[in-house]
């Protein structure tokens, strides 16, 4: 007989780990970057260009939005399931999310690399 | 036995003035609320750092939309809103470790939470927009 429990607690489990995940990797970004932005302001274009322009900072960037996109899906798809009831508006508005979010890390990407 | 249950004698209290959302409940629905926030205002805050980089006419402009005042006092509520959310994360970073979980650190962990992310929107707020 399969026992399998289709509801309760673990099937949110790799979710949980990854909005914890990128968490970290957005934390440690957020000092690098105050430390970044402690001496190096957007004072000027060639100078605020040069901070990520560098191969380093570049890719940091590239982690912190892919982090950040990931974590926001996580975290707005709880708010959508915790108010929102009917299944339908639900769905919608998760497909929404989902799409806005690839869209930015689109965004996120041209940006990075045209600079 | 769910009968049982029921008829327990609970403690109630429902004398409406006297309720209120303790301290790390006021975190929780912050960091919730600047969560969403964050995430309502992404494409506001993408566009502010792509024109800050693409070209000299682009990085005037996002010069000149970070001069306006209302704009200023905007960008520093996001600010304390990525503060807050930042610090109250690493505390629940901290309880999901079982560090601080009983009643007493719960509260002084969550004025930390708040002193330290006020101290550095200032901070940081200063710097960047002033």
């Amino acid at each position: 007989m399969v026992n399998r429990i289709l509801v309760g607690a673990h099937y949110g489990l790799k979710d949980w780990i990854i909005q914890r995940a990128t968490a970290i990797i957005m934390a440690v970004y957020t000092v690098i970057f105050l430390v970044v932005i402690g001496s190096v302001g957007p004072d000027s274009l060639e100078t605020w260009r040069g901070v990520f322009a560098g191969g380093f900072m570049r890719f940091a960037t590239f982690l912190f939005f892919i982090s950040l996109f990931y974590h926001a899906w996580i975290g707005i798809r709880d708010i959508w399931m915790d108010y929102i009831k009917p299944d339908g508006i639900r769905l919608l508005l998760m497909i929404a999310t989902a799409t806005v979010l690839v869209g930015y890390a689109g965004w996120a990407i041209r940006i990075l690399w045209r600079t | 036995m769910a009968e049982m249950a029921i008829k327990k004698k609970r403690p109630k209290n429902l004398d409406l003035p006297t309720i209120r959302l303790p301290l790390p409940g006021i975190l929780s629905i912050i960091h919730r609320i600047s969560g969403a926030a964050l995430f309502l205002l992404l494409p506001f805050l993408l566009w502010l750092f792509e024109s800050s980089l693409t070209s000299a006419q682009t990085f005037a402009s996002f010069k000149g939309v970070v001069d306006n005042a209302l704009v200023k006092i905007i960008l520093l509520g996001l600010i304390w809103f990525y503060m807050h959310h930042f610090c109250a994360g690493i505390r629940y970073l901290l309880l999901d470790l079982h560090k601080g979980i009983d009643l007493k650190s719960a509260v002084l962990s969550s004025k930390i939470v708040f002193g330290v992310s006020i101290a550095l929107t200032l901070i940081v707020g200063v710097k960047v927009l002033w």
